[in-house]
């Protein structure tokens, strides 16, 4: 396999540093949230993870159709990278709004139009794992992806949106429900906290990709391999 | 009005955070490591077909 680029190994440095700096922002600098306690603090990793999943559902959608007009493989060992770590936030935002909702809503889980599509929106691209896995043949597997992500990527705007399109007892955190709400509803010390853990989750995600990209370079070349020592 | 303790819920929020980067980066590596090893021996195989 072919060393790490130093570029990445920065990349890593950075990510442990942002995260550091995130964490402590979330626990110590932002105040304490006067009616739900300690437990909002959780909201700033459960916005992070948010926006990095459904940010990469869409680019893997982006990814699938560079695929389809280039026919080029590494546009589907990116967007498998995009989807697979993705999944894996867009797993943790649904555990932290469970672990949020369980004090204030008094339920781990309701079917709420957000809750059910961010479930649906996950249950969506674990699918597309377990699909591909069944497909043998590389550029049937790439073709299958690229138009799955594609139909699947519709679902983000969708989970983004469903609270300012129907009624929910999710709380809307970017852009005010109504006329009269102010667009942040937020102190200057939890904008700073809120702002940060975007940026650092930003900042790990594309650490994720890569090296989630090279693992992938890795797996194709295994595979090429195979092909030739069974020949 | 008091503010509720839920300091618990918010602990367990973080750990469950961390704990799945954490799962997630080990994967990464092991799957490396397991690929490495493969190439190696399917490296070693096609060597001995020459």
């Amino acid at each position: 396999m072919q060393p790490k680029p130093t570029a990445l190994k920065i990349l890593d440095v950075v990510s442990i540093i942002v995260l550091a700096i995130s964490t402590y922002l979330a626990l110590f600098f932002a105040p304490t949230e006067q009616v739900m306690g300690q437990v909002q603090r959780v909201f700033y990793f459960h916005i992070g993870t948010a926006w990095v999943g459904l940010l990469g559902f869409v680019l893997a959608a982006v990814s699938g159709i560079v695929y389809l007009v280039t026919k080029d493989m590494k546009w589907d060992r990116f967007e498998v990278a995009l989807v697979e770590v993705s999944a894996m936030f867009f797993f943790l935002t649904i555990v932290l709004g469970s672990i949020w909702a369980r004090p204030a809503w008094n339920t781990w889980w309701t079917w709420d139009p957000r809750l059910t599509t961010a479930a649906v929106t996950e249950l969506i691209y674990i699918a597309y794992f377990m699909l591909r896995a069944g497909i043998e043949d590389p550029e049937k597997r790439a073709r299958f992806g690229a138009v799955y992500t594609l139909l699947g990527g519709i679902s983000a705007p969708i989970t983004f949106m469903v609270i300012r399109l129907f009624r929910s007892i999710h709380p809307v955190v970017v852009g005010a429900a109504n006329a009269n709400q102010d667009k942040l509803s937020m102190t200057p010390d939890m904008k700073t906290a809120f702002f940060f853990a975007l940026f650092a989750f930003t900042i790990i995600f594309v650490d994720f990709v890569w090296h989630r990209v090279r693992l992938g370079a890795l797996e194709e070349k295994v595979e090429q391999l195979k092909l030739k020592v069974s020949m | 009005m008091d503010t509720p303790d839920t300091s618990t819920y918010m602990i367990a929020g973080f750990v469950i955070s961390f704990v799945t980067m954490g799962i997630y980066i080990l994967s990464l590596y092991l799957r490396n490591r397991n690929l490495n090893q493969d190439m190696e021996t399917l490296e070693a195989l096609d060597e001995k077909k020459k």
